[in-house]
């Protein structure tokens, strides 16, 4: 059963193998544990990308493949960033604050310690005390659970209210992003209790860990490959079989499905909350690699980027929403970091840190317009000549048929 | 003869206009029934109150034995219960195959979580395949269904329909658009699956209704305007004004 699988789905099987490459391949290159070519802040910005492809995956599952374009799937990725967050700043605070009593006369008490820890984190918001969203800042495990807890659990709420009301299309889209923005709102109050627009910082530190960054930087790089790994097989399962069949129907013809008996608004939940949830396991392991996390990431702009990334690599196909998101952030980091040189174009400076976004724009409209099958298209047109027909776009009548079966076998 | 669906007092209004007014319908178990009627009459509005797409401001729609109440029930239970529907326009995924469009259509459980699991049988494989040579499509099974012809995909509808294995067929327009033999195959389908379930079939075309032979119900403004064989109906004063003198 297993090998037929990979066998049915051969582009799982070249992903995982590259996916395993660029790994293996990054890590030689790493100061951590090979030869020192790539630094370790690159080795986080890589670590980070894949992070984004694994919310890119997710986002084509949402919006490829079930036809939802969410435009708030970076408030569950920011949310299990500050889930994780919460945690990571709890222990870290902790190591700092004890560490600092140890010379007082009089050892302290537990109470003292946690005021501390609280005066520490909460100091520039006017504050020491602990707000109920941290009760279990001090387990990693509880912590672990809200990543996936949390954004599951506003998606399963927000996905019942919308889709029982048969909230669809552009609407849908504008509710994502009010929920999003709400999201965004409510974290840059400083009585949130999660530091107003200060965020959660120093997220790279891990508590208890001695380990230089560039050995830490390589950990989180690694489970990053693993989760977008397990979660790039866990959407083609997905999405192979008959609930695939399903979703893409419902994408092309909701009506259709529902009067062939499926409960269309469960099916859409199922898909909003599995999609919410990696969202969020991406968002968790994203952060610590940041180090820093406010209300901004979670800004109704950072969820339409996820649609223009998955929009350029091509959806309704998982390796184009991951080559997108890794494409256009890479790129994005390069021309934003500013190390791109200006250009004089007839007297007037091109500066690429602002005109960056500019043709990021024309690029999406481009592709929107003349090549809605995004770069992944392009896995056609070479798949195309190697066995013409696999993908059904344009052959005749009754050979066609024919090939397509003989491929099959 | 026993009833499987009884429409009783029926109106549903759109805006102030009374697209169905009071009207009345019943159906048994086994029975192949053609509505005819002008454009507007209501045909198609009747097919949604039915399959639940649109609620009726009054009136009473009971199904089967139990005479379960459809009018409250959503779309796709009142489909688990054994409605199956045909649209005017074919509509089946265009993007996906052949194959794919009838194993969705099986009769197999619908949640998510049963879907997610499920893994097709030996034996449902075999039933597609049936299928498929019932309607005409054995060859075409691994082509994508938006490639097939106008009559091909109206077939694989009706294939869809009887993969469902629903108690009632509802098939609206099935001819439209068909070549003299793809309705004379078309027609061959219906007949067969009237054997076994209700099929309600809305048609124009009257060699078409001719050759179903079976009771007709001529709807009229959203009403039942006359109710028999064809030649009884087409005798009807009022349905010669109406409909057939135009
Ligand atoms: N959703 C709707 N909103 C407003 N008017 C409708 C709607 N559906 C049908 N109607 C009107 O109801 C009447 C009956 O339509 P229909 O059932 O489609 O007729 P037909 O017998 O040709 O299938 C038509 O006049 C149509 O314009
Ligand atoms: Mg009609």
């Amino acid at each position: 059963m297993r090998t037929s699988y990979f066998v049915r789905n051969p582009s799982v099987v070249i992903f995982l193998a590259v996916l395993l490459l660029f790994t293996l391949g990054v890590t030689a290159l790493s100061d951590g544990a090979g030869n020192g070519a790539i630094s370790t802040s690159f080795i986080k910005t890589l670590g980070k990308t894949l992070c984004l492809c694994l919310i890119a995956v997710a986002m084509d599952l949402i919006w490829g493949y079930t036809g939802i374009l969410s435009l708030g799937h970076f408030a569950f990725f920011g949310l299990g960033g500050y889930m994780v967050g919460m945690w990571l700043m709890y222990e870290r605070t902790r190591d700092i604050v004890i560490t600092s009593l140890a010379n007082a006369p009089i050892p302290p008490t537990e109470q003292e310690v946690v005021d501390a820890i609280g005066t520490q984190i909460f100091g520039v918001v006017g504050s020491s005390e602990f707000p109920l969203v941290w009760a279990f800042a001090d387990s990693l495990v509880l912590q672990l659970a809200l990543v996936v807890l949390v954004p599951g659990l506003l998606a399963l709420v927000f996905g019942w209210l919308a889709f029982r009301s048969r909230v669809t299309g552009v609407y849908l889209s504008i509710l994502t992003q009010a929920m999003t923005l709400a999201l965004a709102l409510y974290l840059f109050q400083n009585d949130s209790g999660l530091r107003g627009n200060n965020g959660l910082s120093g997220l790279q530190n891990l508590p208890g860990v001695s380990a230089p960054q560039s050995v830490v930087s390589l950990w989180f790089f690694w489970a990053s490959a693993l989760a977008l790994g397990l979660g790039y097989m866990l959407a083609s399962w997905v999405v192979s079989g008959k609930f695939g069949s399903v979703i893409r129907g419902i994408r092309d013809d909701e009506a259709r499905v529902r009067f062939l008996g499926y409960p269309v608004e469960a099916f859409k939940l199922f898909v909003f909350v599995l999609t919410a949830v990696l969202a969020g396991i991406a968002g968790a392991l994203y952060y610590p690699q940041a180090g820093i996390i406010n209300p901004a990431e979670v800004a109704p702009i950072a969820s339409i980027y996820l649609a223009v990334w998955v929009a350029i690599g091509g959806r309704g196909r998982l390796y184009g929403a991951v080559i997108g998101a890794a494409f256009v952030s890479l790129i994005s980091t390069w021309f934003t970091g500013g190390q791109v040189p200006s250009v004089n174009l007839l007297g007037y400076r091109v500066d690429w840190v602002e005109w960056w976004q500019v043709i990021l724009g024309l690029s999406f409209v481009l592709v929107t317009l003349f090549a809605p099958k995004g770069i992944g298209g392009l896995v056609d047109l070479v798949t195309g000549r190697l066995a013409p027909n696999r993908h059904g776009a344009d052959y005749g009548p009754d050979q066609g048929a024919l090939m397509e079966e003989e491929g099959r076998k | 003869m026993s009833t499987l669906l009884e429409v009783s007092g029926v109106s549903v209004t759109f805006d102030g206009f009374r697209a169905i007014n009071n009207l009345s319908f019943q159906i048994g178990p086994a029975e192949m029934r053609a509505i005819i009627g002008p454009n507007g009459a209501g045909k198609t509005t009747f097919m949604d109150i039915v399959t639940g797409k649109t609620r009726p401001d009054e009136g009473r729609v009971l199904w089967g034995e139990k005479s379960q109440s459809l009018t409250r029930m959503s779309e796709a239970k009142i489909a688990q219960a054994g409605i199956g529907r045909k649209f005017q326009r074919p509509t089946v995924f265009e993007d996906q195959s052949v194959f794919d469009n009838l194993a969705m259509a099986l009769r197999k459980p619908r949640g998510p979580l049963a879907v997610l699991w499920y893994r097709p049988a030996r034996a449902d494989a075999e039933r597609v395949h049936e299928l498929a040579a019932e309607i005409g499509l054995s060859d075409q099974l691994s082509r994508k269904s938006g490639e097939l012809s106008h009559g091909q995909k109206q077939w694989l509808e009706i294939g869809m329909l009887l993969a469902q294995e629903p108690r009632l067929l509802l098939v609206d327009e099935p001819a439209a658009g068909m070549t003299h033999e793809e309705r004379e195959h078309t027609t061959a389908l219906l007949v067969e699956a009237a054997k076994t379930r209700a099929v309600v079939v809305v048609e124009h075309d009257m060699e078409f209704v001719r050759r179903l032979n079976c009771k007709v119900t001529v709807l009229h403004e959203g009403a039942v305007l006359a109710e028999g064989s064809l030649d009884h109906v087409t005798a009807n004063q009022q349905v010669i004004d109406v409909y057939l003198g135009r």
